[in-house]
Protein backbone atom coordinates (compact mmCIF):
# COMPACT_ATOMS: atom_id res chain seq x y z
CA UNK A 1 0.00 0.00 0.00
CA UNK A 2 1.06 3.30 -0.44
CA UNK A 3 0.70 6.82 0.84
CA UNK A 4 -3.18 7.28 0.21
CA UNK A 5 -2.56 10.89 -1.14
CA UNK A 6 -4.66 11.31 -4.16
CA UNK A 7 -7.04 8.77 -2.72
CA UNK A 8 -8.20 11.46 -0.21
CA UNK A 9 -8.29 14.37 -1.69
CA UNK A 10 -8.82 17.61 0.43
CA UNK A 11 -12.22 19.90 0.63
CA UNK A 12 -13.90 16.65 -0.18
CA UNK A 13 -16.72 16.25 1.89
CA UNK A 14 -17.38 12.31 1.70
CA UNK A 15 -13.13 12.07 2.10
CA UNK A 16 -12.36 13.85 5.56
CA UNK A 17 -15.59 11.56 6.40
CA UNK A 18 -13.08 8.99 5.79
CA UNK A 19 -10.41 10.62 7.83
CA UNK A 20 -12.84 10.94 10.77
CA UNK A 21 -14.06 7.62 10.80
CA UNK A 22 -10.38 6.02 10.27
CA UNK A 23 -9.29 8.57 13.33
CA UNK A 24 -11.98 6.94 15.74
CA UNK A 25 -10.44 3.28 14.42
CA UNK A 26 -7.07 4.40 15.01
CA UNK A 27 -8.16 5.78 19.03
CA UNK A 28 -9.97 2.43 19.79
CA UNK A 29 -6.72 0.44 18.60
CA UNK A 30 -4.79 2.90 21.01
CA UNK A 31 -7.04 2.16 23.46
CA UNK A 32 -7.21 -1.75 23.71
CA UNK A 33 -3.54 -1.58 22.85
CA UNK A 34 -2.40 0.42 25.73
CA UNK A 35 -5.06 -1.44 27.88
CA UNK A 36 -3.29 -4.86 26.72
CA UNK A 37 0.25 -3.85 27.76
CA UNK A 38 -0.64 -1.67 30.73
CA UNK A 39 1.48 0.90 29.36
CA UNK A 40 1.06 4.22 27.28
CA UNK A 41 0.75 7.85 27.26
CA UNK A 42 -2.91 7.65 26.30
CA UNK A 43 -3.31 11.64 26.64
CA UNK A 44 -1.37 12.73 24.20
CA UNK A 45 -1.68 9.31 21.36
CA UNK A 46 -5.21 11.35 21.67
CA UNK A 47 -4.42 14.63 20.99
CA UNK A 48 -2.09 13.94 18.07
CA UNK A 49 -4.14 11.41 16.25
CA UNK A 50 -5.98 13.71 14.26
CA UNK A 51 -2.74 15.17 12.87
CA UNK A 52 -0.84 11.66 12.32
CA UNK A 53 -4.27 10.71 10.60
CA UNK A 54 -4.30 13.93 8.50
CA UNK A 55 -0.32 12.73 7.61
CA UNK A 56 -0.92 9.37 6.85
CA UNK A 57 -4.04 9.58 5.05
CA UNK A 58 -3.98 12.70 3.24
CA UNK A 59 -0.86 14.44 2.84
CA UNK A 60 2.47 12.51 3.35
CA UNK A 61 3.53 10.83 0.03
CA UNK A 62 5.51 6.97 0.98
CA UNK A 63 4.83 3.64 0.36
CA UNK A 64 4.46 1.37 3.04
CA UNK A 65 6.09 -1.55 0.91
CA UNK A 66 9.05 0.21 -0.02
CA UNK A 67 9.62 2.14 3.02
CA UNK A 68 13.18 3.03 2.24
CA UNK A 69 11.50 4.46 -0.96
CA UNK A 70 13.95 7.49 -1.38
CA UNK A 71 11.71 10.04 -2.26
CA UNK A 72 9.37 9.48 0.84
CA UNK A 73 8.08 12.05 2.43
CA UNK A 74 9.77 12.32 5.92
CA UNK A 75 8.02 12.17 9.10
CA UNK A 76 9.14 11.92 12.72
CA UNK A 77 6.97 12.19 16.01
CA UNK A 78 9.19 14.46 18.01
CA UNK A 79 7.04 13.91 21.07
CA UNK A 80 7.90 9.81 20.98
CA UNK A 81 6.65 8.60 24.00
CA UNK A 82 2.87 8.88 21.64
CA UNK A 83 4.31 5.65 19.70
CA UNK A 84 1.11 3.71 20.43
CA UNK A 85 -0.61 6.86 17.95
CA UNK A 86 1.95 6.44 15.43
CA UNK A 87 1.74 2.26 16.04
CA UNK A 88 -1.68 1.86 15.49
CA UNK A 89 -1.72 4.78 12.51
CA UNK A 90 1.58 2.77 10.82
CA UNK A 91 -0.18 -0.75 11.13
CA UNK A 92 -3.63 0.82 8.86
CA UNK A 93 -1.21 2.49 6.67
CA UNK A 94 0.35 -1.14 5.97
CA UNK A 95 3.71 -1.23 7.25
CA UNK A 96 2.88 -4.41 9.33
CA UNK A 97 -0.10 -6.44 10.54
CA UNK A 98 -2.98 -5.23 12.59
CA UNK A 99 -2.58 -7.52 15.04
CA UNK A 100 0.60 -7.15 15.57
CA UNK A 101 -0.11 -4.03 17.69
CA UNK A 102 -0.66 -6.81 20.70
CA UNK A 103 3.01 -6.98 20.63
CA UNK A 104 3.16 -3.37 22.28
CA UNK A 105 5.78 -3.23 25.16
CA UNK A 106 5.66 -7.08 25.13
CA UNK A 107 9.45 -8.83 25.79
CA UNK A 108 11.64 -8.29 22.88
CA UNK A 109 8.99 -6.89 20.89
CA UNK A 110 9.75 -4.58 18.13
CA UNK A 111 7.07 -2.17 19.00
CA UNK A 112 8.80 -0.65 22.17
CA UNK A 113 7.43 1.99 24.87
CA UNK A 114 9.44 4.78 21.60
CA UNK A 115 9.66 4.40 18.09
CA UNK A 116 12.97 2.54 17.16
CA UNK A 117 13.75 2.88 13.46
CA UNK A 118 16.53 -0.52 13.85
CA UNK A 119 12.79 -2.59 14.53
CA UNK A 120 10.34 -1.06 12.45
CA UNK A 121 11.15 0.49 8.83
CA UNK A 122 9.31 3.55 8.38
CA UNK A 123 10.60 5.06 11.80
CA UNK A 124 13.02 7.46 10.34
CA UNK A 125 14.43 8.88 14.03
CA UNK A 126 14.70 6.55 17.60
CA UNK A 127 12.56 9.24 19.82
CA UNK A 128 11.64 9.99 23.38
CA UNK A 129 13.81 12.06 25.10
CA UNK A 130 12.22 15.68 24.05
CA UNK A 131 13.73 17.89 21.91
CA UNK A 132 15.60 15.93 19.29
CA UNK A 133 12.79 15.62 16.20
CA UNK A 134 13.23 18.78 14.81
CA UNK A 135 17.26 18.91 14.73
CA UNK A 136 16.99 15.72 12.56
CA UNK A 137 14.09 17.15 10.75
CA UNK A 138 16.02 19.89 9.57
CA UNK A 139 18.66 17.27 8.72
CA UNK A 140 16.46 15.76 6.63
CA UNK A 141 15.15 18.91 4.65
CA UNK A 142 18.62 20.18 3.80
CA UNK A 143 19.69 16.74 2.77
CA UNK A 144 16.07 16.94 0.56
CA UNK A 145 17.79 20.24 -0.44
CA UNK A 146 20.85 19.15 -1.30
CA UNK A 147 19.56 16.32 -3.40
CA UNK A 148 17.66 18.58 -5.39
CA UNK A 149 14.66 16.00 -4.22
CA UNK A 150 10.90 18.00 -3.92
CA UNK A 151 10.13 15.60 -0.76
CA UNK A 152 9.05 17.37 2.57
CA UNK A 153 9.84 16.79 5.73
CA UNK A 154 7.09 17.06 8.36
CA UNK A 155 8.26 16.79 12.73
CA UNK A 156 5.15 16.65 15.06
CA UNK A 157 6.22 18.29 18.47
CA UNK A 158 4.78 18.37 21.80
CA UNK A 159 3.79 22.11 23.16
CA UNK A 160 5.78 20.82 26.56
CA UNK A 161 8.67 19.34 24.69
CA UNK A 162 9.04 23.07 22.59
CA UNK A 163 10.53 24.02 26.41
CA UNK A 164 13.71 22.17 25.36
CA UNK A 165 16.29 24.41 24.08
CA UNK A 166 17.62 22.38 21.12
CA UNK A 167 14.28 22.86 19.11
CA UNK A 168 15.07 27.04 19.46
CA UNK A 169 17.98 26.10 18.02
CA UNK A 170 16.87 23.97 14.71
CA UNK A 171 14.11 26.84 14.46
CA UNK A 172 16.92 29.28 14.45
CA UNK A 173 18.37 27.59 11.90
CA UNK A 174 15.57 26.44 9.06
CA UNK A 175 14.78 29.81 9.60
CA UNK A 176 17.98 31.52 8.75
CA UNK A 177 18.17 29.06 5.74
CA UNK A 178 14.55 28.95 4.88
CA UNK A 179 13.87 25.34 4.72
CA UNK A 180 10.58 25.73 2.94
CA UNK A 181 10.17 21.60 2.73
CA UNK A 182 9.83 21.54 6.10
CA UNK A 183 6.86 21.63 8.44
CA UNK A 184 6.80 21.21 12.16
CA UNK A 185 3.38 20.66 13.77
CA UNK A 186 2.97 21.92 17.36
CA UNK A 187 0.58 19.87 19.25
CA UNK A 188 -0.65 22.19 21.27
CA UNK A 189 -2.57 20.86 23.85
CA UNK A 190 -1.35 23.08 27.07
CA UNK A 191 -0.54 20.11 28.73
CA UNK A 192 2.57 18.51 29.85
CA UNK A 193 3.67 15.76 32.20
CA UNK A 194 2.95 17.31 35.40
CA UNK A 195 0.74 20.31 35.09
CA UNK A 196 -0.42 22.91 32.57
CA UNK A 197 2.61 24.21 30.04
CA UNK A 198 1.62 28.14 30.86
CA UNK A 199 1.76 27.18 34.26
CA UNK A 200 4.84 25.53 34.36
CA UNK A 201 6.83 26.90 31.74
CA UNK A 202 4.89 29.42 29.55
CA UNK A 203 5.12 29.44 25.26
CA UNK A 204 2.48 32.20 24.53
CA UNK A 205 2.37 33.91 22.67
CA UNK A 206 3.55 30.72 20.17
CA UNK A 207 3.26 31.81 16.45
CA UNK A 208 4.86 35.37 17.38
CA UNK A 209 8.07 33.33 18.30
CA UNK A 210 8.32 30.82 15.23
CA UNK A 211 7.58 34.28 12.97
CA UNK A 212 10.28 35.73 15.01
CA UNK A 213 12.61 33.11 13.47
CA UNK A 214 11.68 33.03 9.93
CA UNK A 215 8.68 30.62 9.89
CA UNK A 216 5.41 30.74 8.26
CA UNK A 217 2.68 30.22 11.65
CA UNK A 218 -0.60 28.75 11.39
CA UNK A 219 -2.75 28.64 14.15
CA UNK A 220 -5.91 26.05 13.61
CA UNK A 221 -7.86 23.58 15.47
CA UNK A 222 -6.17 20.16 15.79
CA UNK A 223 -8.91 18.05 15.48
CA UNK A 224 -10.19 19.67 12.33
CA UNK A 225 -9.25 17.70 9.19
CA UNK A 226 -10.16 20.27 6.49
CA UNK A 227 -8.18 22.91 8.29
CA UNK A 228 -5.13 20.42 9.04
CA UNK A 229 -5.36 19.03 5.11
CA UNK A 230 -5.19 23.02 3.73
CA UNK A 231 -2.01 24.40 5.73
CA UNK A 232 -0.08 20.61 5.24
CA UNK A 233 -0.27 20.31 1.80
CA UNK A 234 -0.19 24.24 0.72
CA UNK A 235 2.54 24.69 -1.78
CA UNK A 236 6.06 26.13 -0.83
CA UNK A 237 6.65 29.52 0.51
CA UNK A 238 9.77 30.16 0.59
CA UNK A 239 10.02 29.44 4.75
CA UNK A 240 9.45 26.72 6.87
CA UNK A 241 5.61 26.43 8.26
CA UNK A 242 5.07 25.64 11.30
CA UNK A 243 1.32 24.71 12.40
CA UNK A 244 0.29 25.59 15.80
CA UNK A 245 -2.51 22.66 16.56
CA UNK A 246 -4.90 23.38 19.14
CA UNK A 247 -5.56 19.73 20.60
CA UNK A 248 -7.28 18.26 23.72
CA UNK A 249 -5.38 16.25 25.69
CA UNK A 250 -7.30 12.76 25.57
CA UNK A 251 -9.85 14.22 22.67
CA UNK A 252 -12.58 11.66 22.25
CA UNK A 253 -13.19 10.11 25.28
CA UNK A 254 -15.16 12.00 28.05
CA UNK A 255 -13.15 11.02 31.42
CA UNK A 256 -9.56 11.32 29.59
CA UNK A 257 -10.05 14.66 28.21
CA UNK A 258 -8.02 17.53 29.32
CA UNK A 259 -6.90 15.63 32.41
CA UNK A 260 -3.35 16.00 33.59
CA UNK A 261 -3.23 12.24 35.45
CA UNK A 262 -4.26 10.73 32.12
CA UNK A 263 -0.74 11.47 30.46
CA UNK A 264 0.03 7.86 31.37
CA UNK A 265 -2.54 6.88 33.11
CA UNK A 266 -3.52 3.40 32.18
CA UNK A 267 -7.08 2.65 31.77
CA UNK A 268 -8.74 -0.64 33.78
CA UNK A 269 -10.81 -2.95 31.78
CA UNK A 270 -14.46 -0.88 32.88
CA UNK A 271 -12.79 2.20 31.60
CA UNK A 272 -11.71 0.21 28.39
CA UNK A 273 -15.49 -0.29 27.67
CA UNK A 274 -16.52 3.09 28.60
CA UNK A 275 -13.83 4.52 26.14
CA UNK A 276 -14.65 2.32 23.49
CA UNK A 277 -18.72 3.10 23.82
CA UNK A 278 -17.55 6.45 23.38
CA UNK A 279 -15.32 6.51 20.55
CA UNK A 280 -17.58 3.75 18.96
CA UNK A 281 -20.52 7.05 18.57
CA UNK A 282 -18.45 9.29 18.34
CA UNK B 1 18.09 -21.07 42.08
CA UNK B 2 16.43 -17.74 42.92
CA UNK B 3 16.03 -17.08 46.56
CA UNK B 4 12.74 -18.72 48.39
CA UNK B 5 12.74 -15.57 50.50
CA UNK B 6 9.65 -13.24 50.82
CA UNK B 7 11.11 -10.22 51.79
CA UNK B 8 9.83 -6.86 51.78
CA UNK B 9 10.97 -4.51 48.86
CA UNK B 10 11.27 -0.97 48.57
CA UNK B 11 11.25 1.76 46.39
CA UNK B 12 13.89 4.35 47.35
CA UNK B 13 12.10 7.28 45.76
CA UNK B 14 9.96 7.10 49.13
CA UNK B 15 12.86 7.65 51.58
CA UNK B 16 13.90 9.97 48.76
CA UNK B 17 11.23 12.33 49.42
CA UNK B 18 10.58 12.27 53.14
CA UNK B 19 14.52 12.50 53.82
CA UNK B 20 14.31 16.57 51.80
CA UNK B 21 11.03 17.59 53.06
CA UNK B 22 12.91 16.77 56.62
CA UNK B 23 16.25 18.18 55.72
CA UNK B 24 14.02 21.37 54.17
CA UNK B 25 12.32 21.75 57.60
CA UNK B 26 15.72 22.07 59.09
CA UNK B 27 17.53 23.97 56.61
CA UNK B 28 16.20 26.90 54.54
CA UNK B 29 18.95 26.85 52.19
CA UNK B 30 17.88 23.59 50.85
CA UNK B 31 15.86 24.04 47.64
CA UNK B 32 14.87 21.20 44.61
CA UNK B 33 14.85 21.90 41.17
CA UNK B 34 13.55 19.77 38.73
CA UNK B 35 12.01 19.43 35.10
CA UNK B 36 8.71 18.57 34.70
CA UNK B 37 8.76 15.63 37.49
CA UNK B 38 7.21 16.68 40.66
CA UNK B 39 4.99 13.65 40.31
CA UNK B 40 7.69 11.25 39.02
CA UNK B 41 10.18 12.68 41.55
CA UNK B 42 7.34 12.25 44.67
CA UNK B 43 7.70 15.94 45.35
CA UNK B 44 4.40 16.87 45.21
CA UNK B 45 4.65 16.92 49.14
CA UNK B 46 7.23 18.69 49.19
CA UNK B 47 5.65 21.75 46.82
CA UNK B 48 2.85 22.03 49.07
CA UNK B 49 4.72 22.66 51.93
CA UNK B 50 7.68 24.53 49.81
CA UNK B 51 6.26 26.76 46.68
CA UNK B 52 8.51 28.54 46.34
CA UNK B 53 11.33 26.14 46.93
CA UNK B 54 10.59 23.47 44.34
CA UNK B 55 11.58 25.29 41.19
CA UNK B 56 10.21 23.22 38.19
CA UNK B 57 11.99 25.10 34.78
CA UNK B 58 9.86 22.49 32.83
CA UNK B 59 11.39 20.10 30.56
CA UNK B 60 14.77 22.22 29.86
CA UNK B 61 17.37 19.72 31.70
CA UNK B 62 20.42 22.03 30.65
CA UNK B 63 18.76 25.20 31.96
CA UNK B 64 18.26 23.17 34.84
CA UNK B 65 21.52 22.42 35.39
CA UNK B 66 23.11 25.38 35.22
CA UNK B 67 19.72 27.21 37.31
CA UNK B 68 21.32 24.71 39.92
CA UNK B 69 24.58 25.85 39.83
CA UNK B 70 23.72 29.69 39.99
CA UNK B 71 21.53 29.00 43.28
CA UNK B 72 24.47 27.46 44.59
CA UNK B 73 26.62 30.71 43.79
CA UNK B 74 23.34 32.19 45.52
CA UNK B 75 23.99 29.92 49.21
CA UNK B 76 21.70 27.37 48.37
CA UNK B 77 22.08 24.28 48.64
CA UNK B 78 20.33 22.35 45.19
CA UNK B 79 18.81 18.80 44.82
CA UNK B 80 18.44 18.36 41.51
CA UNK B 81 15.68 15.17 40.65
CA UNK B 82 15.24 14.62 36.66
CA UNK B 83 15.26 10.71 35.70
CA UNK B 84 18.62 9.51 35.19
CA UNK B 85 19.22 9.67 31.23
CA UNK B 86 18.48 13.52 31.11
CA UNK B 87 20.51 14.11 33.60
CA UNK B 88 23.10 12.42 33.29
CA UNK B 89 23.59 12.60 29.76
CA UNK B 90 21.13 15.27 28.81
CA UNK B 91 23.01 17.79 30.42
CA UNK B 92 26.37 16.16 30.50
CA UNK B 93 28.23 19.02 29.54
CA UNK B 94 26.09 21.67 32.09
CA UNK B 95 27.25 18.64 34.85
CA UNK B 96 30.71 19.00 33.79
CA UNK B 97 31.57 23.03 33.23
CA UNK B 98 28.80 24.51 35.39
CA UNK B 99 28.69 22.22 38.19
CA UNK B 100 31.90 20.42 38.87
CA UNK B 101 34.85 22.35 37.03
CA UNK B 102 32.76 25.36 39.18
CA UNK B 103 32.29 23.11 42.32
CA UNK B 104 29.19 24.33 43.30
CA UNK B 105 27.72 22.13 46.07
CA UNK B 106 25.10 20.91 43.99
CA UNK B 107 23.07 17.21 44.47
CA UNK B 108 22.40 15.57 41.30
CA UNK B 109 19.51 13.23 42.03
CA UNK B 110 19.18 10.47 39.14
CA UNK B 111 15.68 9.11 39.53
CA UNK B 112 14.66 5.72 37.88
CA UNK B 113 18.23 4.97 37.03
CA UNK B 114 19.47 1.91 35.15
CA UNK B 115 17.24 -0.20 33.06
CA UNK B 116 14.34 0.96 35.61
CA UNK B 117 12.22 2.23 33.22
CA UNK B 118 12.69 -1.17 31.11
CA UNK B 119 9.99 -0.88 28.63
CA UNK B 120 10.57 3.04 27.74
CA UNK B 121 13.77 1.31 25.89
CA UNK B 122 17.09 2.50 25.51
CA UNK B 123 16.63 6.22 25.29
CA UNK B 124 15.10 6.24 28.73
CA UNK B 125 17.86 3.78 30.23
CA UNK B 126 19.86 5.52 32.42
CA UNK B 127 23.27 2.93 32.44
CA UNK B 128 26.23 5.01 31.32
CA UNK B 129 26.26 7.13 34.14
CA UNK B 130 28.46 5.72 35.81
CA UNK B 131 30.83 5.96 32.95
CA UNK B 132 30.18 9.26 32.15
CA UNK B 133 30.18 11.01 35.56
CA UNK B 134 33.54 8.90 36.72
CA UNK B 135 34.97 10.37 33.87
CA UNK B 136 34.47 14.05 35.08
CA UNK B 137 36.67 14.95 37.84
CA UNK B 138 35.33 16.51 41.09
CA UNK B 139 32.00 14.48 41.56
CA UNK B 140 31.02 12.37 43.93
CA UNK B 141 29.72 9.45 42.75
CA UNK B 142 26.88 7.36 45.03
CA UNK B 143 25.18 4.56 44.59
CA UNK B 144 22.95 3.66 47.46
CA UNK B 145 21.67 -0.20 47.47
CA UNK B 146 18.34 0.61 49.50
CA UNK B 147 16.11 3.00 51.74
CA UNK B 148 18.55 3.24 54.23
CA UNK B 149 21.83 4.07 52.39
CA UNK B 150 19.64 6.66 49.95
CA UNK B 151 18.87 8.82 53.45
CA UNK B 152 22.02 8.36 54.53
CA UNK B 153 23.57 9.38 50.85
CA UNK B 154 21.30 12.55 50.59
CA UNK B 155 21.92 13.54 54.30
CA UNK B 156 25.58 13.57 53.90
CA UNK B 157 25.69 15.32 50.88
CA UNK B 158 23.15 18.26 52.00
CA UNK B 159 26.78 18.89 54.27
CA UNK B 160 29.41 18.29 51.52
CA UNK B 161 29.56 21.13 49.97
CA UNK B 162 30.64 20.00 46.89
CA UNK B 163 28.89 18.36 43.86
CA UNK B 164 27.60 15.12 44.34
CA UNK B 165 25.63 12.60 41.99
CA UNK B 166 23.67 10.01 43.57
CA UNK B 167 21.28 7.00 41.99
CA UNK B 168 17.69 7.02 43.58
CA UNK B 169 16.43 3.65 42.69
CA UNK B 170 12.64 2.87 41.80
CA UNK B 171 13.31 -1.05 41.10
CA UNK B 172 11.49 -2.70 44.29
CA UNK B 173 14.71 -4.42 46.53
CA UNK B 174 14.55 -5.42 50.14
CA UNK B 175 16.77 -3.97 52.40
CA UNK B 176 20.63 -4.68 52.46
CA UNK B 177 22.46 -2.53 54.91
CA UNK B 178 22.70 -3.85 58.65
CA UNK B 179 20.90 -1.14 60.58
CA UNK B 180 23.21 0.58 62.63
CA UNK B 181 26.56 0.23 60.09
CA UNK B 182 27.87 3.65 59.56
CA UNK B 183 27.90 5.16 55.81
CA UNK B 184 31.48 6.21 54.93
CA UNK B 185 31.88 7.71 51.58
CA UNK B 186 34.44 5.91 50.27
CA UNK B 187 34.42 3.58 51.86
CA UNK B 188 33.26 0.12 50.89
CA UNK B 189 30.86 -1.65 53.12
CA UNK B 190 31.49 -5.62 53.74
CA UNK B 191 28.60 -7.39 53.83
CA UNK B 192 30.51 -11.03 54.12
CA UNK B 193 33.78 -11.75 54.75
CA UNK B 194 34.23 -14.88 52.42
CA UNK B 195 38.24 -16.09 51.56
CA UNK B 196 37.77 -18.09 48.58
CA UNK B 197 35.84 -15.78 46.09
CA UNK B 198 34.55 -11.93 46.10
CA UNK B 199 31.50 -11.00 44.51
CA UNK B 200 31.71 -6.93 44.39
CA UNK B 201 28.47 -4.66 43.52
CA UNK B 202 26.64 -1.66 43.92
CA UNK B 203 22.82 -0.78 43.89
CA UNK B 204 20.03 -3.03 43.31
CA UNK B 205 22.03 -5.63 42.69
CA UNK B 206 23.52 -6.07 46.24
CA UNK B 207 20.51 -8.07 47.51
CA UNK B 208 21.10 -10.53 44.07
CA UNK B 209 24.80 -11.05 45.66
CA UNK B 210 23.66 -11.58 48.55
CA UNK B 211 21.46 -14.24 47.42
CA UNK B 212 24.14 -15.86 45.08
CA UNK B 213 26.71 -15.83 48.23
CA UNK B 214 24.16 -17.70 50.06
CA UNK B 215 24.04 -20.48 47.21
CA UNK B 216 27.71 -20.43 46.64
CA UNK B 217 28.51 -21.29 50.49
CA UNK B 218 26.02 -23.88 50.42
CA UNK B 219 27.89 -25.70 47.57
CA UNK B 220 31.13 -24.68 49.88
CA UNK B 221 32.50 -21.78 48.20
CA UNK B 222 33.41 -19.13 50.90
CA UNK B 223 32.18 -15.63 49.53
CA UNK B 224 33.33 -11.80 50.52
CA UNK B 225 30.06 -9.30 49.43
CA UNK B 226 31.54 -5.82 49.00
CA UNK B 227 29.29 -2.69 48.42
CA UNK B 228 30.54 -0.13 46.85
CA UNK B 229 28.08 2.65 47.46
CA UNK B 230 30.67 4.96 46.24
CA UNK B 231 31.73 4.46 42.66
CA UNK B 232 34.34 7.84 42.82
CA UNK B 233 36.21 8.12 45.06
CA UNK B 234 36.76 4.31 44.88
CA UNK B 235 37.89 2.10 47.70
CA UNK B 236 40.61 1.24 46.58
CA UNK B 237 42.14 -0.63 49.92
CA UNK B 238 39.02 -2.70 49.71
CA UNK B 239 39.18 -3.73 46.53
CA UNK B 240 43.21 -4.70 46.82
CA UNK B 241 42.59 -7.01 50.01
CA UNK B 242 39.54 -8.55 47.72
CA UNK B 243 42.25 -9.63 44.80
CA UNK B 244 44.92 -10.57 47.03
CA UNK B 245 42.78 -12.71 49.70
CA UNK B 246 40.23 -13.73 47.41
CA UNK B 247 41.06 -16.01 44.32
CA UNK B 248 39.11 -14.00 41.98
CA UNK B 249 36.23 -11.05 41.52
CA UNK B 250 33.12 -10.96 40.34
CA UNK B 251 31.36 -7.47 39.97
CA UNK B 252 27.74 -6.45 38.90
CA UNK B 253 26.39 -3.74 38.16
CA UNK B 254 23.26 -2.03 36.66
CA UNK B 255 24.93 -0.16 34.14
CA UNK B 256 27.28 -0.40 31.01
CA UNK B 257 29.87 -1.92 31.61
CA UNK B 258 32.27 -0.24 29.24
CA UNK B 259 33.91 2.68 32.09
CA UNK B 260 31.20 1.34 34.27
CA UNK B 261 32.15 -0.14 37.95
CA UNK B 262 33.67 -3.47 36.63
CA UNK B 263 36.12 -1.26 34.78
CA UNK B 264 36.90 0.93 37.86
CA UNK B 265 37.64 -1.93 40.06
CA UNK B 266 39.84 -3.96 36.87
CA UNK B 267 42.03 -0.42 37.08
CA UNK B 268 43.04 -0.55 40.54
CA UNK B 269 43.49 -4.97 40.15
CA UNK B 270 45.49 -5.05 36.76
CA UNK B 271 47.81 -2.03 38.06
CA UNK B 272 48.32 -3.60 41.76
CA UNK B 273 47.39 -6.86 42.09
CA UNK B 274 46.02 -8.35 39.08
CA UNK B 275 43.79 -11.42 39.49
CA UNK B 276 40.66 -13.19 37.88
CA UNK B 277 37.52 -11.20 37.24
CA UNK B 278 34.16 -11.57 35.44
CA UNK B 279 32.29 -8.06 34.50
CA UNK B 280 28.39 -8.50 34.72
CA UNK B 281 26.49 -6.00 33.70
CA UNK B 282 24.70 -4.14 30.40
CA UNK B 283 26.46 -5.05 27.04
CA UNK B 284 24.36 -2.95 24.45
CA UNK B 285 21.09 -1.01 23.76
CA UNK B 286 18.91 -3.10 25.70
CA UNK B 287 15.34 -5.00 23.83
CA UNK B 288 12.34 -4.65 24.89
CA UNK B 289 11.42 -5.96 28.23
CA UNK B 290 10.67 -5.15 31.33
CA UNK B 291 13.18 -3.91 34.12
CA UNK B 292 13.59 -7.75 35.72
CA UNK B 293 13.65 -9.53 32.55
CA UNK B 294 16.28 -6.88 31.01
CA UNK B 295 18.51 -7.65 34.26
CA UNK B 296 18.13 -11.21 33.68
CA UNK B 297 18.87 -10.93 29.77
CA UNK B 298 22.42 -8.94 30.79
CA UNK B 299 23.36 -11.83 33.00
CA UNK B 300 22.65 -10.25 36.26
CA UNK B 301 19.91 -12.82 37.50
CA UNK B 302 21.02 -14.74 40.79
CA UNK B 303 21.72 -17.99 38.73
CA UNK B 304 24.68 -16.23 36.31
CA UNK B 305 26.15 -14.65 39.11
CA UNK B 306 26.67 -17.59 40.82
CA UNK B 307 27.53 -19.50 37.90
CA UNK B 308 30.32 -16.63 36.55
CA UNK B 309 31.64 -17.20 40.46
CA UNK B 310 32.16 -20.79 40.12
CA UNK B 311 33.66 -20.71 37.00
CA UNK B 312 36.62 -18.48 38.79
CA UNK B 313 37.07 -20.56 41.59
CA UNK B 314 36.62 -24.12 39.79
C1 LIG C 1 14.48 15.22 27.68
C2 LIG C 1 13.28 14.68 28.37
N1 LIG C 1 12.91 15.16 29.57
C3 LIG C 1 11.84 14.64 30.21
C4 LIG C 1 11.11 13.63 29.64
C5 LIG C 1 9.94 12.99 30.39
N2 LIG C 1 8.67 13.30 29.73
C6 LIG C 1 8.03 12.42 28.91
S1 LIG C 1 6.64 13.02 28.23
C7 LIG C 1 6.79 14.48 29.08
C8 LIG C 1 5.79 15.57 28.90
C9 LIG C 1 5.68 16.01 27.47
O1 LIG C 1 4.76 17.02 27.31
P1 LIG C 1 4.30 17.44 25.85
O2 LIG C 1 5.49 17.68 25.00
O3 LIG C 1 3.37 18.58 25.99
O4 LIG C 1 3.59 16.13 25.29
P2 LIG C 1 2.07 15.68 25.35
O5 LIG C 1 1.38 16.53 26.39
O6 LIG C 1 1.52 15.95 24.01
O7 LIG C 1 2.05 14.23 25.69
C10 LIG C 1 7.95 14.46 29.87
C11 LIG C 1 8.38 15.57 30.76
C12 LIG C 1 11.54 13.15 28.39
N3 LIG C 1 10.90 12.15 27.75
N4 LIG C 1 12.60 13.71 27.77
Amino acid sequence: MTGMQGVLGKNDKDRLLKLSQIAAEIRIDIVNTIAAAKMGHIGGDFSVTDILVSLFFGVMNYKSQEPHWADRDRFILSKGHCSAALYSVMAKAGYFKHEQLGEFMQPLSFLGGHPNRRKLAGIEANTGPLGHGLPIGVGCATGAKLAKKTCRTFVVLGDGELQEGSNWEAAMYAGHRKLENLMAIVDRNRLQQGAGTEDTNALDPLPDKWRSFGWDAYELDGHNFQELLEVMDAPFTGKPKVIIANTIKGKGVSFIENRVEWHHKVPSAEQNVQAIKELTHS
Amino acid sequence: MTSSLQQETFDCRKIFAETLIELARQNERIVVVCNDSVGSSNLNDFKKEFPDRLINVGIAEQNMIGVAAGLANSGFIPFVSCAGPFLSGRALEQVKADVAYNMYPVILCAQSPGVSYGELGPTHHSIEDFSWIRALTDITLLSPADPKQTKDAILWAAKANKPVYMRVNRFKIPKTTPEHSPFEVGKALVLKKGKDVTLITTGILVSRALEASSILEEQGISTRVLNIHTINPLDKEAILAAASETRGIVTMEEAITTGGLGAAVAEVVVEHHPTKMRILGVSHFAPTGSASFLLDHFGLSVENIVKSAYELVR
